[in-house]
């Protein structure tokens, strides 16, 4: 056997510390971003449902529910935040669907078997399904115009800016439960629990006020209520609602009858999407 | 193991490796030294613990007791620092078929912090060395099955790892095309300094290596070269086709003194010159003899000689033990 080496210029790896795991958040981001562009098909799919729950379950119920009492609000307008979410809630889920699918497909070993940390896997992963959920979003936000409400940048950068975080959250909790799934059909039994409920509660379709009882603890439990609540809060600033109105429409989230302030609203949801990210992380961290 | 003396110092070194899945013993006391720059082949049925151990080996898979260190770390303590010196390929597809090509390659280069003014051109010779330099811009979903293990190998060689696993790197292959995966592997010798640790179940492709282990039932059954191996073994294998297999066994044991056996359906005999012995056979063996073949040893033998056992047979009685090793997913569609 011959020993002589030969020398071929290999490569240096760069190496350790912070730099990797930022590196690695970012490849894995990148490839999310890659992957949603190049599928064309989902991103026109995934906007045909909000779209039909605008355009159509919205205008049907219009007619029911009438222009709003006296404040003239159109109720397709009172649902646009809460089809916002619904993309971004779609979207979301599926990225971290995909998960499951690369695990099925091979290549979550890939990323696995990289000297590279788990955590920062699963951190480049949820910012990457929050990124293409947040477009998504973007892409309905501009039929804005279509519900009667205004193309303001002040608005805009606010809808983003909610629809960015609930994104967040919403992929940080489809990785926590992937971390615990191997098959791609188990998965979708577990959003279909997860998924439609925490949409009918979150308020989307209709107003958190004069509930019952057991419907409004179930809507306060529903983390996605308190990103759907700033969303159409700014969204009726901006229209220009009569206080009437908007105490109706709009009433806010309270617990044990004190109204949570927006603010908290946006950490809550801010905090639960870092704390949900980093149970993901632990939980993959353990499985393989 | 005197072979050893031979080789560079060894890059791979396992001792007394174990691994138990709740009742089963996947791995029973396998030890190991790889030298830098072998081509060293593990040779076993499914369910050896092949994949157990090559999982060990690439911090995949903690073992129960025993240890094992790779390019100079431990595989259980060091796994950062050894998976940035190795490369794998592995038995089922991890390419992102929705990529191209390069961006496979680019992600993979990211992810193992080659250095961006790097990354370019080394890209462009993993991807020449496969021969899919002018389908870099494909998505991989487009490739054939051939095209996607030359990219697995082209992606598991592009960080420059001291040592590239290849678990069975050529299964669901065809022929002409396993044949080509293998003139990658020995080019890819030749180019870079990197020792190669590969499985299989083909006694053929073991051919290719420098060292061999034999390995059955979670145990290394013999460790040497294919020729001292076949050498080892030292005769012909007579294979017959008789009307009585029983009666024929026994009269190959009471006349010739000769331990025979059935294995894939023949009675099968080693004797020191096989061409010779043929017509006192069938002289004296007293069953008809339908047919006949006399063959030089070949790795097949020197398994059954081993273990007993073709590993075809060995296959088709082996229980799938590896079911919960994380190589072992089945791809379903």
């Amino acid at each position: 056997m011959s020993t002589t080496a030969i020398e071929i210029a290999p490569v240096r790896l760069a190496g350790g510390g912070w730099r990797d795991d930022w590196r690695t958040v970012r490849v894995v981001w990148k490839r999310e971003l890659i992957r949603f562009r190049r599928n064309r098909i989902r991103i026109v799919t995934s906007l045909a449902q909000p779209i039909l729950f605008l355009f159509v379950l919205g205008t049907g119920l219009s007619s029911l529910v009438g222009t709003s009492r006296s404040s003239g609000i159109d109720y397709r307008t009172f649902v646009f935040p809460g089809v916002l979410t619904m993309t971004v809630l779609f979207t979301a889920t599926f990225s971290a669907v995909s998960i499951v699918w690369d695990r099925e497909f091979g290549f979550l070993r890939e990323m696995l078997v990289a000297p590279a940390r788990r955590g920062a896997i699963i951190v480049g992963k949820a910012v990457g399904g929050a990124t293409v959920a947040t477009m998504q979003g973007c892409i309905m936000l501009a039929l804005a115009g279509l519900v009667h409400i205004p193309y303001s940048i002040p608005l805009f950068v606010v809808l983003i800016f909610e629809m960015a975080l609930a994104a967040f959250m919403l992929t940080a909790f489809g990785l926590m439960l992937a971390s615990g799934i191997q098959q791609v059909e188990s998965f979708q039994v577990v959003v279909q629990f997860f998924v439609m409920p925490m949409f009918f509660l979150a308020g989307a379709l209709f107003p958190l006020a004069g509930l019952p009882v057991w419907l409004s603890i179930l809507t306060r439990l529903d983390p996605l209520a308190y990103a759907v609540d700033p969303m159409r809060r700014a969204v009726f600033l901006a229209v220009g609602v009569p206080p009437a109105a908007m105490h109706a429409l709009v009433p806010g989230i309270s617990w044990f009858g004190w109204r949570v302030p927006t603010a908290l609203e946006v950490l809550i949801v801010g905090v639960l999407g870092v704390t949900l990210t980093v149970i993901a992380a632990f939980r993959f961290a353990k499985t393989e | 193991m005197d072979t050893m003396l031979e080789l560079g110092a060894p890059v791979i070194v396992a001792k007394d490796l174990r691994k138990r899945y709740g009742d089963v013993e996947a791995v029973r006391g396998v030890d190991l030294a790889v030298g830098t720059g072998e081509t060293f082949g593990f040779l076993g049925p499914n369910g050896a613990g092949k994949t157990t151990t090559i999982s060990i080996l690439c911090t995949l898979l903690s073992p129960s007791s025993g240890a094992a260190a790779v390019a100079g770390f431990d595989v259980v303590s060091q796994r950062l620092e050894v998976r940035r010196r190795i490369g794998l390929v592995f038995q089922e597809p991890t390419l992102d078929e929705y990529l191209t090509a390069e961006e496979n390659l680019r992600f993979h280069a990211e992810l193992y912090g080659v250095p961006k003014p790097e990354t370019a051109p080394r890209v462009e010779q993993v991807l020449r060395m496969v021969g899919l330099w002018e389908r870099r811009a494909h998505v991989v979903s487009t490739f054939s099955g051939g095209m996607k293990r030359r990219l697995e190998i082209a992606r598991g060689l592009l960080h420059s790892p001291r040592v590239l696993f290849l678990d069975e790197p050529t299964v669901g292959l065809d022929p002409q095309t396993r044949a080509h995966i293998w003139n990658y592997i020995e080019e890819l010798k030749e180019r870079e300094a990197v020792t190669i640790f590969l499985t299989t179940h083909y006694m053929d492709e073991a051919e290719h290596c420098d060292r061999i282990a034999i390995i059955d039932g979670g145990q290394i059954a013999a460790l040497d070269t294919p020729e001292a191996l076949k050498a080892n073994v030292g005769q012909d294998r007579v294979e017959i086709r008789t009307a009585d297999d029983d009666a024929a066994i026994a009269t190959l044991g009471d006349r010739f003194g000769l331990e025979a056996s059935v294995a894939e359906g023949a009675v099968r005999v080693y004797v020191p010159h096989g061409a010779e012995f043929v017509p006192t056979l069938f002289a004296e063996l007293g069953v008809p003899i339908l047919s006949v073949n006399v063959a030089a040893p070949t790795l097949d033998d020197v398994f059954m000689a081993y273990t007993g056992r073709t590993i075809r047979d060995a296959e088709a009685t082996s229980t799938e033990r590896l079911g919960s090793s994380p190589f072992m997913r089945r791809r379903r569609r």
